[in-house]
């Protein structure tokens, strides 16, 4: 046995008995590499998941959903922070990282190249895509990486209050006027699918996933997911009135599952590739910001110096 | 991008009520210890979890390596006699 494989077992083993790995540790440099990716795109997804509902911060019905709209936004900006410092744990560097989601290199969740074009929209975000989004972090509480692990229980914990908030604009707009219950079933007609979609591929065409699971970065497979989450959705949207848009939808009494209706791939892979409705005006929106924000970093460069030559001038 | 590493990465420390110790609940990057506490109060008390902040540059933090954590840490593995089940005290005595 060469050197390199006993190691590696012994990660396997040491994996394998629930311990974590923390940044020290020896891992393998596909281990490692995986965990880089994955938490650099996740934390891509936290940044640019704040750009479509930024379209709405101004024009909130009210100063309350106003207010909660902000806090949820400035939330995903934490998460995004959250989740590159788990990243650098690992040997990345947070400016590579921020240049390649600027320049279009990384990837984020598709989920996010969706217009939205109405306030429902808001309603069925915080709902659906953060309902999808808490899914996967519940999983990813007990992911074997310990920093990871770490920022995923932060996480979740601030999350549980945007799902709530987006429920609530569909109560009332589910229990409002005719035209307000049309706005909450025309954007549950839009995000339903992209939602489920954000689970990723199938199983069976998922080829990454066998050794994440393995390595226990992973701890449920892409359709586990998505079915519990269709399990947990669909009575919510019976509560609201509203009818989710598969007609092959039906309860299987014998699994106590939901069955549900074949997902357009095609339209994921067309999304991921760069033909969804956003994505050219999201890297856009990204680069702007990160360009605006430019004299603000600037400035509080040269503060620093300036603060830290008056005290050296103090102590001299 | 002109910024690039200039800004260090501080690990921050919460204490989240007097009578606590400060706990250790992540990182950011900020150009001085001034911003870092700003940015830590942003970052990471906003829901008041917290009523005191540390910052301290990541560098200045001196790790022990996990190859010599058997050598470190083993030798106390067999010293059971340095905690109390370790002694027989009849039960008539109640707790001690
Ligand atoms: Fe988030
Ligand atoms: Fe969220």
């Amino acid at each position: 046995m060469t050197k390199e494989t006993s190691l590696e077992d012994r990660f396997q083993h040491y994996v394998d008995a629930e311990n974590k790995i923390e940044p020290k540790d020896w891992m393998p440099e596909k281990y490692r590499k995986t965990l880089i990716r994955q938490i650099s795109q996740h934390g891509h997804s936290e940044v640019v998941g704040m750009l479509p509902e930024a379209n709405w911060l101004t024009r909130a019905p009210s100063l309350r959903r106003k207010v909660a709209l902000l806090a949820k936004v400035q939330d995903e900006a934490g998460h995004g922070l959250y989740l590159y410092s788990a990243a650098e744990t690992l040997g990345a560097d947070r400016m590579d990282m921020v240049k390649d989601l600027l320049s279009g290199k990384a990837k984020y969740s598709s989920i996010f190249n969706y217009p939205t074009p109405s306030w429902a929209d808001m309603g069925a975000i915080g709902w659906l895509v953060d309902g999808a989004a808490i899914a996967n972090q519940v999983m990813l509480c007990r992911t074997s990486y310990g920093p990871y692990a770490r920022a995923m229980v932060k996480i979740c914990k601030e999350e549980s209050f945007h799902q709530r908030q987006g429920y609530e604009i569909m109560i009332s707009l589910a229990n409002g006027t005719p035209t307000q219950r049309k706005m909450a079933q025309d954007a549950l007609n839009r995000w339903w699918w992209p939602s489920l979609m954000m689970f990723g591929p199938t199983d069976d065409l998922s080829p990454n996933s066998a050794q994440s699971m393995k390595w226990k970065i992973k701890r449920k497979s892409n359709d586990e997911l998505r079915q519990e989450f269709i399990d947990k959705t669909v009575p919510q949207a019976e509560y609201l009135g509203l009818s989710i848009p598969d007609k092959d939808l039906k309860w299987n009494e014998e699994t106590k599952h939901y069955e549900h209706g074949e997902i357009e791939w095609t339209e994921f892979y067309d999304v991921i590739k760069g033909n969804g409705k956003c994505n050219k005006q999201r890297l856009i929106a990204r680069n702007k910001a990160h360009d605006n924000g430019e004299w603000i970093r600037e400035a509080a460069n040269a503060y620093a110096k300036k603060q830290s030559e008056r005290k050296k001038h103090q102590a001299a | 991008m002109s910024d690039k590493d200039n800004w260090k990465i501080w690990e921050v420390f919460i204490r989240s009520r007097n009578g606590l110790s400060h706990k250790h609940v992540g990182s950011l990057h900020a150009p001085d210890e001034e911003m870092a506490i700003k940015n830590a109060r942003d970052v990471y008390t906003r829901r008041s979890e917290g009523i005191s902040i540390w910052v301290c540059p990541s560098e200045s933090i001196t790790a022990s390596s996990p190859d010599e954590s058997e050598p470190l840490f083993t030798p106390a593995d067999d010293k059971v006699y340095r905690h109390p089940t370790f002694y027989e005290i009849p039960d008539e005595i109640g707790h001690m």
